[in-house]
C-alpha cells in the first residue's frame, strides 16, 4: 500500500484540555488511484493530510509511506521523505515571490541536491503538462489565480512523488477553472501513478473519483457505505 | 543559495538600501582606521622604530605608572642593563621635546639623544652633529645637509635629512647623547643621563633581576608607548569610537534580518514543508548576509581606500596600507555575519505545518 493510516488519533492542545482532530482514522490509498475527503470545516481534514505529509506527529497509530513506517524517522529524515516521496498541493498556492514558475520547480531539486539547472527541461515538461508552457519565465504576481494553482499543482510533481495530498486546490477558483484543475489531477494521477488524497468541499466531481469518503468531527466514514 | 540569489535580486531596493549603509559604516571605520593609524605613527613611530624589545624606564616613585617625560636614567643603568645574561644590548636613549630653529624658522621637534657608534643612531650621525627626519627639515624651511640649526643653546651641523619618525606629534631630530645632555637647562646635573635604556633581549633575560640591578622598571615597547602622555588618551577614544562603530553594524544588521526573516517565515514554512533541512535553509539565509555584507564592506572598502589616497596627500595623517583598510572590512564582515546568524536562527523555529490549509 502506497499510503497507509492505521487508526490514527491526533489531539490539538486547546485551553486546559484537548481538541481530538483525528479520531481513530484509517485510511488506505494504493498507487494510481484517487480518494476524496469531503467534509464541512473544522471536521479534521487538513490534519489528515499533515499527518499523512509527515508535518505533525499523531498521539497514536500508523502512518506508513512509500511503504515506510515514519513513526521511528528524525525531524531530518521526515524532511527527506517529504522531498523524495511526498508531493503537497497546498490550499493556497504558497508559491515564492521572488520565483519564476519554472524556478518554483526548479527549487524542488535544489532541495534534494540535484543540479537545478539541468532540470529545467523536467521543469518545463511539467509546466507544459498543465498547460503553462508560455508561462515558465513568469513571477507569481503576473501569473492568475488559476495558473497559479497549475504552477502549485506541477511543482507537487516536481520530485515524482508516489504519495500526492492535495487540500482543497479549487477553493480560490471559479466553477470552470476548478474543473479544469481537477481534470488535471485525475490524469496526472493515472499517469503518474501517483496515490492521491484530494481534500474538497466541492461535490461536483465526485464520480471522477475512485473512491470519496466523509469527514464527521475528526471520524471517517464511507458515504457509499453509510447511504 | 537557489532562493536566497532570487530574493536578492526581487527585493533590490531593501537589500541596495541595507548594503548602502554597510558600505557607509564601513567608509566611516576605514577612514577613522587610517586616521588612528597616522595619529599614532605620529606619535610614536620613533619608538616603535627603535631596535629594541624593551625600554627600562626609571623606576617611578610609589607605584606610579612609568612615563617618559619623568624618566631618567643615570649612566649606572645601562651599565648594569648590558651585563645582564640574555640581554644582547643596552644603550641610553634621551627623549626632549623642544624647539630647533634654522634661520629664522623654529619649529617645535622631539630630540633622541643616541649614541652615534650605538647602533640606534641613524647612519652619518656624529658629535656636534644632527640628523634630521624628512618632516623636521620641513619645517626647518628645508634645512639641508650642511646648514647649522639650532637646538636649545647648541649650534649643530646638519648631517643628513632621512626617516621620517616622530614622536608626541612633533619630528624627530636624531643628536649625540653628548650634545643633547648639554641642550638642556644649566641647571643639568653633569653625571651622564638618558631617558630610557632600550634594551634588545631574548627570552631567557631575567628582566626583574636587571630592574633590581639597574634600579629601572622594564617595559616592552607595546607596554611603553601607553607611558607617552597623549598616545594612550588620542588611541583609546579613538579605538572606543570604531568599536561603536561596529557594534551598530552589528545591530542594524541583526535588526535588518529579523525583520526580513519573520517577512519571509510564510515561505519558509512552505519551503519546509515541501521537504527544505533546516540546515539547507538557514545556510540560504546566511549565504544572503554574507553576500551583501562582502559586497557592501568591499565596495565601502575601496571608497575609503580611494578617499585614504587623496588625504595621504595632504597633510592629514593617513595611513593607507592594507591591514588598516582590509581588518576594518574583515571584522564588519564577521560582525554582520554574527548579528545575522542570530536573527535567522529563528528559522528552526518556523513550524511547516502553518503552510498547510487555511491555517496561513
Ligand atoms: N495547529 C492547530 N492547533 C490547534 N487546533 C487546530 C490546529 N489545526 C487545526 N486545529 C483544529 O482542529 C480541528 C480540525 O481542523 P482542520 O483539520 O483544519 O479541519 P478542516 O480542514 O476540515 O477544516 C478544528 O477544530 C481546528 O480548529
Ligand atoms: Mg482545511
Amino acid at each position: 500500500m502506497t499510503l497507509l493510516l492505521h487508526d490514527v488519533t491526533l489531539t490539538y492542545p486547546d485551553g486546559e484540555s484537548r481538541l481530538t482532530a483525528l479520531d481513530a482514522v484509517g485510511l488506505e490509498v494504493p498507487a494510481g488511484t484517487l480518494t476524496a475527503v469531503v467534509g464541512p470545516s473544522g471536521s479534521g481534514k487538513s490534519s489528515l493530510l499533515a499527518v499523512a505529509a509527515t508535518l505533525v506527529t499523531p498521539d497514536s497509530g500508523r502512518v506508513v509511506v512509500a511503504g515506510r513506517d515514519t513513526a521511528p524517522m528524525s525531524a531530518a529524515q521526515k524532511s527527506a521523505l517529504r522531498r523524495e516521496h511526498i508531493g503537497i498541493v497546498f490550499q493556497q498556492p504558497n508559491l515564492l515571490a521572488s520565483l519564476t514558475a519554472a524556478e518554483q520547480l526548479q527549487v524542488m531539486a535544489h532541495l534534494s541536491g540535484r543540479p537545478a539547472r539541468q532540470l529545467r527541461r523536467r521543469a518545463l515538461e511539467l509546466l507544459d503538462a498543465v498547460g503553462l508552457a508560455d508561462k515558465a519565465d513568469k513571477r507569481p504576481h503576473q501569473l492568475s489565480g488559476g495558473q497559479r494553482q497549475r504552477v502549485n499543482i506541477a511543482r507537487a510533481l516536481m520530485n515524482e512523488p508516489t504519495v500526492l495530498l492535495v487540500d482543497e486546490p479549487t477553493s480560490a477558483l471559479d466553477h470552470e477553472r476548478g474543473a479544469a484543475v481537477l481534470d488535471l489531477l485525475v490524469t496526472l494521477t493515472r499517469e503518474r501513478s501517483t496515490a492521491t488524497v484530494l481534500v474538497t468541499h466541492d461535490r461536483a466531481h465526485l464520480e471522477r473519483m475512485d473512491r470519496t469518503v466523509t469527514m464527521t468531527d475528526g471520524r471517517l466514514a464511507d458515504p457509499v457505505a453509510a447511504a | 543559495m537557489f532562493v536566497a540569489w532570487r530574493d536578492l535580486r526581487f527585493a533590490k531596493g531593501r537589500f541596495a538600501l541595507m548594503g548602502a549603509v554597510v558600505v557607509l559604516i564601513t567608509l566611516l571605520v576605514g577612514l577613522l582606521s587610517g586616521l588612528t593609524s597616522g595619529l599614532a605613527r605620529e606619535n610614536v613611530s620613533a619608538v616603535t622604530g627603535l631596535p629594541a624589545t624593551h625600554l627600562a624606564f626609571a623606576a617611578p616613585p610609589g607605584g606610579q605608572e612609568v612615563s617618559f617625560t619623568r624618566s631618567q636614567v643615570p649612566e649606572s643603568a645601562w651599565r648594569a642593563w648590558s651585563g645582564q645574561p640574555g640581554v644582547r644590548s643596552a644603550r641610553p636613549v634621551g627623549i626632549r621635546t623642544t624647539d630647533a630653529a634654522a634661520g629664522e624658522r623654529t619649529a617645535a621637534v622631539s630630540v633622541f639623544g643616541v649614541e652615534p657608534a650605538g647602533g640606534l643612531a641613524p647612519r652619518g650621525l656624529a658629535p656636534g652633529q644632527v640628523v634630521l627626519s624628512e618632516k623636521a627639515a620641513e619645517e626647518l624651511g628645508g634645512a639641508k645637509a650642511g646648514g647649522t640649526v639650532r637646538v636649545g643653546r647648541l649650534e649643530l651641523t646638519v648631517a643628513a635629512v632621512s626617516g621620517t619618525a616622530a614622536y608626541s606629534h612633533t619630528p624627530v631630530v636624531w643628536a649625540d647623547l653628548r650634545d643633547w645632555q648639554r641642550i638642556g637647562d644649566p641647571g643639568t646635573s653633569p653625571e651622564a643621563v638618558a631617558t630610557v635604556v632600550a634594551l634588545d633581549a631574548d627570552g631567557s633575560a631575567d628582566l626583574a633581576a636587571g630592574d633590581r640591578a639597574a634600579g629601572t622598571t622594564v617595559r616592552t615597547i607595546a607596554e611603553a608607548l601607553g607611558a607617552i602622555g597623549s598616545y594612550q588618551a588620542e588611541n583609546g577614544s579613538l579605538q572606543l569610537m570604531r568599536g561603536f562603530l561596529f557594534a551598530i553594524s552589528a545591530l542594524v544588521i541583526g535588526a535588518f534580518f529579523t525583520v526580513w526573516t519573520i517577512q519571509r517565515s510564510a515561505d519558509v514554512a512552505v519551503l519546509k514543508a515541501l521537504g527544505a533541512a533546516t540546515p539547507y535553509l538557514l545556510k540560504d539565509a546566511l549565504g544572503q548576509a554574507v553576500v551583501l555584507l562582502a559586497a557592501g564592506a568591499g565596495l565601502g572598502t575601496a571608497l575609503a581606500a580611494g578617499l585614504g589616497a587623496l588625504i595621504s596627500g595632504s597633510d592629514v595623517p593617513f595611513v593607507l596600507d592594507a591591514p588598516t583598510v582590509l581588518v576594518p572590512a574583515a571584522v564588519m564582515i564577521a560582525l554582520g555575519a554574527a548579528g545575522a546568524a542570530l536573527s535567522v536562527r529563528r528559522i528552526t523555529a518556523v513550524d511547516p505545518l502553518t503552510a498547510l490549509g487555511s491555517a496561513r
